[in-house]
């Protein structure tokens, strides 16, 4: 709007210019953006990373150490330690240990203040951790510095808090510890997941021996340095590197209490075959199709940038993704649009860019994945859509993808991408939608637009997923429960139910 | 006496809300403390399974959707119900060798059973639901609801108070199941069935069904669209509850598992048996004007 002010009458002079569906704000040539890296002068990077183990870095059993990719660059960043079974055994003695003569030895409330003091020295180096998690994964800056890193934190604050306050957490129950627990997390969001299985697992009195994805074991690593900083006793933390080979190893360790895994539903279930028969407890955080409702009284505009945001935070390397898009059919050619719309404005490219919304897919082996899901929805006849970014020339970068034209059937609305791919499909009653929703063996979130309270309290209820987000999507915080239905988990991670899979109960 | 020939009944299964007979038209013979046969159980196939499942999946979301308040009442009148016939569970316990006081011992424990679960029906999600104070200007809060079908196998001994103590937990939380009656002592069970009829339960939402659990262990482990399996008996052996284990995972079905000895005792009866056949759900909403 011009200085001068407008009056009434000028406005009735303009002439009337109705909005087509299809109007946006258009930059093009006027606005662009000019670069805005992090500087990663103060994130010290090694050559070589060796196990941490009973409280000291040691090098593996059998010498062997892979590379891991910066996968912006397709460089090699850093080596770490491929630890076998030597290396795993010395890991869980250290643990058994540790667990049984220091941290159960320890009063809960100075447990607990070991655990405060690891949320304090991760906020006091998040900027560093920020951008290691960005340099290793391949996600944006602006999301390791304002969701990973900060939520790691507070997931370490929330836990500690409780370590001394478990009697009032199980009504009729005396919690004790399990002992010794393995956990395993993935690539999508390393730090986060760390502190997700190590903060309960601390607080409840268990010690742990963690293995981080093999692409993105840095930020664990570094945390190995928090965790001699904080002073916490020896073996309390161990942090062993390696593939599923390494992943293996603990899922079968005799000497281990409890498994936790975060991956994919295939992996999930071998993991839960291994322990068939034994007392292991376990809690398996697995793969979603998430369903995003979007019905005709939603707020169209919110509701735009909801599914924005609930397909493509995170590359789409997000569990629980909304992957599925179901809108009411009357709606249907004005959300697409305003979709692509938005999707046009989606800046693809260096992680390290604070401008950047979609970074790099983390590994080569889910880029390849991703095309060949890309592939496959074009020949099973739907319509593709992407973004017409520009894209770095190197590095694994996928532009935001759509499909329409999809069946309930087709592979790609059943089987779980894990990429910036989003698939649109229509329906006419809430029924219908509830029903479309419901339809794969999964069970993690979803996602209900509509302006209606009654609607969405009906509508989340019936839709069998862990976590609701109505009106709103991808919201994750320490006090918050999160885990999944049907084939998506077992167990719930965060808050006070995340402290069960962690104790046994007298 | 009179020379009046006494009607014996005909034991069957009981499968949304109706009492067949095993399709497969195959029966094992139960035995009386004597040895005596005592009735022709059916030995039910897989077939039947499938049938159950079917029938607790049609029953399981209007079983959900009917309020706490009224699952309480139906299990309070399931009790008022078994209470009117104490004299006969009291006697067909007692063909199986158990003393008067002994059965009326295990009938009492097994009416105030379903009293302790029908109080709980609208007070658990009030004990173990939250409401979470997110760092986020959202609403957002944790309720448990209910996994949906639950295949069962009842206690081998205890055939009546094991078999209510393990239905109470799983339908009180809105869930469906299919029961395996105990092997060697069915009959209970089926009477109980008839207790169930006449108390305003839904057809489908328990399911009872008798036969050999070797036979039917990989069908009830495995079947796609059950969501949990729960038994409690010490004697299952390792490579059995192995072979329970590694069928779960197919679907990720859920195994509860509750080793419990004295089925009497009051540790065998508790809130966490219900939410062990509970899922939690997270809803967030934004706060806002």
């Amino acid at each position: 709007m011009s200085d001068d002010q407008q009056t009434a009458d000028t406005i009735e002079e303009k002439p009337y210019k109705p909005s087509s569906p299809s109007s946006k704000l258009n930059f093009d040539g006027v606005w662009e953006y000019d670069d805005a890296p992090q500087s990663t002068e103060h994130a010290e990077v090694k050559e070589q990373y060796d196990l941490y183990i009973d409280g000291e870095f040691v090098a593996p059993e059998k010498g062997r150490y892979f590379d891991s990719v910066n996968p912006a660059t397709e460089e090699t960043l850093c080596s770490f330690a491929e630890a076998t079974q030597q290396d795993i055994d010395k890991a869980v003695k250290a643990a058994r240990n540790a667990f049984e003569n220091e941290w159960s030895e320890l009063e809960a409330k100075e447990r607990g203040k070991y655990i405060f003091r690891l949320a304090r020295l991760i906020q006091e180096r998040a900027r560093e951790f920020a951008i290691l998690e960005s340099l290793d994964g391949g996600k944006p800056i602006r999301e390791s510095r304002d969701v990973d890193i900060p939520l790691a934190a507070a997931h370490f604050f929330y836990y500690a808090g409780w370590a001394d306050k478990l009697e009032y957490a199980f009504p009729g129950k005396k919690a004790e510890p399990l002992g010794v627990a393995g956990q395993i997390i993935p690539w999508n969001f390393p730090m986060l997941m760390l502190a997700w299985k190590i903060a309960p697992a601390l607080a409840t009195g268990n010690t742990v021996v963690l293995k981080p994805a093999e692409t993105t074991s840095l930020t664990a690593l570094k945390f190995a340095e928090l965790c001699r900083d904080a002073g916490l006793p020896d073996g309390v933390v161990n942090i062993v590197t390696g593939a599923g080979q390494t992943g293996s190893t603990i899922v079968n360790h005799k000497g281990i209490d409890k498994i936790a895994f975060t991956g994919s539903t295939k992996v999930g279930k071998i993991i839960k075959e291994s322990l068939a028969g034994t007392d292991k407890k376990y809690t398996l955080e697995l793969g979603g199709k998430g369903p995003n409702i979007i019905f005709e009284d939603a707020p169209l505009d919110q509701a735009v940038e909801g599914i924005i945001n609930a397909i493509f935070f995170n590359q789409g390397h997000v569990c629980c993704a909304g992957s599925r898009l179901f809108v009411q059919e009357g709606i249907a050619d004005k959300v697409i649009q305003k979709l692509r719309d938005r999707m046009e404005t989606l800046i693809v490219g260096d992680p390290l860019d604070k401008n950047t919304d979609i970074g790099a897919v983390n590994s080569e082996q889910q880029y390849n994945k991703i095309n060949e899901y890309l592939e496959l929805g074009v020949n099973e006849g739907a319509d593709m859509y992407q973004s017409s970014c520009q894209i770095p020339e190197e590095g694994y970068f996928c532009r935001p993808t759509l499909f329409t034209n999809v069946a309930q059937s087709n592979r790609i609305v059943q089987e779980e991408i894990f990429g910036p791919v989003l698939t649109v499909q229509t329906f006419r009653t809430a029924e219908e939608g509830i029903a479309k929703a419901n339809n794969t063996p999964y069970g993690l979130a979803g996602g209900v637009w509509t302006d209606k309270g009654s609607k969405i309290f009906k509508v989340g209820s019936k839709i069998r997923n862990g976590v609701v987000w109505s009106n709103t999507y991808n919201k994750f915080d320490p006090t918050s429960p999160f885990g999944g239905f049907k084939e998506s988990g077992e167990g719930r991670e965060g808050g006070l139910h995340g402290l069960y899979p962690y104790v046994k109960l007298r | 006496m009179s020379d009046r020939i006494e009607v014996l009944k005909t034991y069957k299964t009981y499968v949304g809300g109706n009492f067949p007979r095993t399709e497969s038209g195959r029966y094992y013979k139960v035995y009386d403390k004597d040895d005596n046969v005592l009735a022709n159980a059916c030995q039910c196939s897989r077939k039947d399974l499938r049938d159950a499942v079917v029938a607790a999946g049609d029953a399981q979301p209007g079983w959900n959707d009917r309020t706490a308040y009224n699952r309480g009442q139906i299990l309070y009148r399931i009790a008022e119900m078994l209470e009117t016939r104490k004299a006969q569970f009291i006697e067909e316990l007692e063909t199986i060798g158990y003393s008067n006081e002994e059965a009326e011992e295990e009938v009492n424990t097994s009416i105030d059973r379903l009293i302790y679960y029908a109080g709980w029906s609208d007070k658990y999600q009030q004990v173990f639901g939250t409401i979470n104070p997110v760092a986020s200007s959202h609403f957002n809060f944790s309720m448990p609801e209910p996994m949906g079908i639950v295949n069962i196998w009842a206690p081998e001994e205890r055939p009546l108070l094991g078999l209510v103590s393990v239905m109470a937990p799983v339908i009180v939380g809105g869930n469906s199941c299919i029961i395996l009656a105990s092997e060697k002592y069915p009959l209970s069970a089926v009477s109980f069935a008839e207790v169930l009829n006449s108390s305003d339960v839904p057809g489908g939402v328990v399911n009872i069904l008798t036969g050999y659990r070797d036979e039917l262990l990989e069908h009830m482990t495995t079947h796609m669209d059950v969501n949990a399996f729960f038994y409690t008996d010490t004697t299952v052996d390792e490579e059995a509850r192995k072979q329970i284990d590694e069928n779960a995972t197919l679907n990720l079905k859920r195994v509860i598992r509750k080793p419990i000895e004295d089925w009497l005792a009051d540790d065998s009866q508790s809130p966490y048996f219900i939410t062990d056949f509970q899922e939690i759900k997270t809803t967030w909403h934004p706060v806002g004007l």
